[in-house]
């Protein structure tokens, strides 16, 4: 063995390697305080072997890299650990970095010999930051895309060659196929191995001029090995510990998500974002960004950071005089608070945003969402998982509904999306908020709530902000049989659910039931209910399917009702045969997707409500929506969206 | 750099030292490790597709004297994260051995995997990557063919008397009996 072993050395010189690397001299002893170095060094080692392996399962381009990361999070063995070691590593090595720093500075280790090491440590954390702006992006998700379009959006203020450097960045005029595959050979190409190289200097200087032992010496001199390898190595376990928390957070505290890094939606870039923030580390720049009016970004985006970098990059020929060196500590850490205080204030700011909360909401849901649809049977599209959502009538539906359909109608009292739409009311005189509560149909709690009233007492004059009453029926379950019975109701069809707020208020239909129906004898109304199955059935609505089923000897009386005389429904309405007479809405295939898409299309058409029409605009003929935006209203309408089988 | 004199410190403290400093070293460093080993073994341990049969022709598309045409497959296909439902997945040589009977050959060498042509003046098929020739039936037609067995011969089916059903498959290059890929 040992001549095997001298055989090796004499050609390769292993041992002297060895031995230069281990046996390093400490003055003073192995200390805890020397562990951050290495720490730094154990991270890069993490984000080299995590990135290779993450490299071999990304693609590059707008259609396959969030698909490409979904596919690690969600379908490879342990990729949900790999994605979680790589992301959360980055956050750890940025704090890592700034204690690392914070130390040089305190104890002084930038000042002579070492000006070069200080440099390359503050090139190296440029780098480093550089990494994790390029890699936020990769993921091609809504949080990646919008944040870091900020970030380049900065970079084209740069008088002269911002706009310049801006494209070469993003490769092009836009973000697209090109930005990811520069982003990408940045991310895991040419910044690694400035990264790489400027560490081997770092540590080749590192060792020529020794560590910066911290006086008093408590100890006699020691090597490197074993006594301080052993406190690196704890420290760097302890690092890695940190990171297996973060990344198994939701499963430790079981608040559910998803384990590692988050994905969220893939990036649309005409879906808003409004829950886009940088990565929390760079939360200070935003919000120091802020502060900043139009027009003079540039003093917070980068003349005021280039000089403070500036400032620190002198450390070295400041910290010469005994001042100096207090100066640049002080620096330091006020440089340190004014970051920490900006970040607690960006969070904070968010926190009490209401607005952001509902953005972070939607964001969740999202990508809750667009998971659910991949892991579909018919998978991820070639033309990217961004279709998912923009054919999803679950996503789409409810905000096509608030935009165009909820100043009239309802969707359970509110506008598709959980808002109920609101108008400003002025207090006249003598009213008490019950006054105005009740005049609105809202409760006391709700008005006060709504206002961010204190007590219950109101002026003259003063402006409360009130719920809008809806002028159209709620179209929650339209065409179910409850629904249905509802409009039936001679007690509710002339409420605000159904016809309250239209002028069919006062039409023949609402007649009709208050002096017919309501007079019905108990055979009748057993008849009725089977009319209601029957015109619900023409839905064949997706929640009803195994009722419809059940009851196919019912429907097919009612149908027999529907058409026959002694229901009077065909004397207005038309029913599976042509009537040149009807004047109310056609009843065949009524709530269908065709029917709900020609009736959102043309309500004035003679088939439906012809000129008796109130004012619901014809959405397809006068081409206000295309036909893909009334199909995604109509099937949410009818509940129709793909929903994972229960296992 | 010199190497300072250290006091001599007691050798076992010295070892348990030793050994704990590789112990922690080695678990921190093999956490990043096994994760990027087992996303890096994820394909061992997927299935390869399996086809349903796929209507490729009509019996009418072949000529009557045996020579064989070439038609792509169209199938679903599952790439990673995207399922297409209708894409080249493969091709096939058709040719008649009768009225109503049908011979299909998958158009990949068994040798090593290229893309073997049809020379009409032949009557052969010759892999143009290390000249392996096929005769009409498949079987190999060169004694100095390298390739180990014959064309890959696939299940066919005539369904409404008129349509060719093939089940597409892969097989193993190289290996002299056909292996599911």
């Amino acid at each position: 063995m040992k001549a095997l072993l001298d055989w090796l050395d004499r050609r390769t010189g292993y041992r002297r390697i060895i031995e230069y690397s281990l046996y390093e001299n400490i003055p003073g002893g192995a200390r805890w305080r020397y562990v951050w170095g290495s720490t730094l060094v154990f991270c890069l080692s993490v984000q080299l072997v995590t990135g290779f392996v993450l490299w071999m399962a990304y693609s590059p381009s707008s259609q396959t890299a969030w698909e490409s990361v979904y596919f690690i999070q969600n379908e490879m063995n342990g990729g949900w650990l790999l994605r979680g070691l790589h992301h959360f590593t980055a956050s750890v090595m940025n704090v890592l970095l700034v204690l690392h720093l914070m130390q040089v500075v305190i104890d002084g280790a930038y000042k002579a010999p070492r000006e070069f090491n200080f440099w390359f440590g503050l090139g190296l954390l440029q780098l480093v930051l550089a990494l994790s702006l390029t890699g936020y992006l990769l993921p091609w998700d809504q949080k990646g895309y919008w944040a870091t379009k900020v970030a380049t959006n900065i970079m084209g203020i740069i008088p002269l060659i911002g706009p310049a450097l801006q494209r070469l960045i993003i490769g092009g005029p836009d973000y697209g196929h090109h930005t990811l595959t520069r982003f990408f050979a940045l991310h895991a190409g040419i910044l690694p191995a400035c990264v790489v190289a400027l560490l081997t200097w770092h540590i080749f200087l590192f060792r020529r001029h020794g560590i910066t032992a911290k006086d008093p010496k408590r100890k006699p001199d020691e090597y490197f090995w074993p006594d301080q390898v052993l406190n690196d190595a704890v420290a760097c376990l302890a690092v890695l510990a940190t990171v297996l928390f973060l990344v198994l957070r939701p499963w430790l505290f079981r608040t559910g998500g998803d384990l590692g890094a988050e994905l969220a939606a893939p990036a649309d870039p005409a879906e808003t974002y409004s829950a886009a923030r940088p990565e929390w580390y760079f939360l200070f720049l935003f919000e120091f960004l802020k502060f900043f009016p139009g027009g003079t970004e540039i003093w917070g985006a980068i003349v005021i950071p280039g000089f403070i970098l500036l400032i620190i990059f002198l450390m070295p020929i400041i910290g010469r005089w005994n001042l100096g060196h207090r100066f640049n500590v002080g620096l330091a850490f006020s440089l340190l608070g004014g970051v920490l205080f900006l970040t607690f204030l960006a969070i904070t700011k968010d926190r009490r945003d209401p607005a952001y909360k509902v953005a972070v909401e939607e964001a969740r849901r999202n990508a809750e969402r667009v998971k659910v649809l991949a892991q579909a049977p018919n998978g991820i599209p070639p033309e990217g998982a961004a279709t998912l959502l923009r054919n999803d009538p679950l996503t789409q539906g409810p905000k096509l509904f608030a935009r165009n359909c909820a100043s009239c109608h309802r969707y359970d009292g509110h506008d598709g999306t959980g808002r109920v739409p609101t108008t400003t009311y002025v207090v006249k005189t003598n009213e008490t908020l019950r006054d105005v509560a009740k005049l609105h149909e809202m409760t006391e709690p709700e008005l006060m709530s709504l206002n961010q009233l204190k007590t219950n007492r109101v002026g003259l004059n003063q402006e409360l902000k009130v719920y809008e009453k809806q002028s159209a029926s709620d179209l929650k379950d339209f065409a179910s049989r409850a629904w249905i019975a509802g409009l039936l109701d001679p007690q509710r069809i002339d409420s605000l659910q159904y016809f309250g707020g239209t002028k069919f208020k006062e039409g023949k239909m609402v007649k009709f039931l208050k002096k017919d129906i309501a007079a019905f004898s108990p055979d009748r109304k057993e008849q009725l209910k089977k009319v209601i199955a029957a015109l619900s059935a023409e839905a064949g609505l997706q929640s009803q399917r195994s009722l419809d089923q059940r009851d196919a000897a019912l429907i097919g009386e009612g149908t027999t009702l529907v058409a026959g005389e002694v229901m009077r429904c065909t004397e207005c309405h038309q029913f599976h045969k042509p009537d040149e007479d009807a004047t109310a809405p056609d009843l065949t295939g009524f709530g269908s997707r065709d029917w709900l898409i020609d009736f959102i299309s043309d309500p004035a058409h003679g088939r439906f409500y012809g000129k008796r029409n109130d004012r619901m605009p014809a959405f397809g003929r006068d081409k206000v929506l295309d036909d893909h935006a009334i199909g995604l209203i109509a099937d949410w309408l009818r509940g129709d969206w793909y929903t994972p089988a229960p296992e | 750099m010199e190497t300072p004199e250290l006091p001599p410190q007691p050798a076992r403290r010295n070892f348990i030292k030793k050994a704990c400093a590789l112990v922690v070293g080695a678990v921190g460093g093999l956490v990043p490790v096994v994760s990027g080993l087992m996303v890096f073994l994820d394909p061992l341990r997927r299935e390869s597709q399996d086809h349903d049969a796929a209507q490729i022709a009509s019996l009418d598309a072949l000529p009557e004297d045996g020579v064989p045409r070439k038609f792509s497959v169209i199938a679903s296909h599952t790439d990673a994260w995207n399922r297409v439902p209708r894409v080249p997945v493969g091709a096939v040589y058709l040719r008649r051995i009768g009225d109503k009977q049908v011979q299909a050959f998958n158009v990949i060498c068994p040798h090593a995997g290229c893309f073997v042509d049809y020379d009409g003046t032949r009557r052969i098929y010759h892999c143009p990557c290390h000249n392996s020739s096929f005769a009409l039936d498949g079987r190999i037609a060169d004694p100095k063919s390298p390739s180990p067995r014959g064309l890959d011969e696939l299940e066919v089916e005539i369904r409404n008397q008129n349509e060719i059903w093939v089940k597409f498959r892969n097989f193993r290059a190289g290996e002299k009996e056909k292996i599911p890929a």
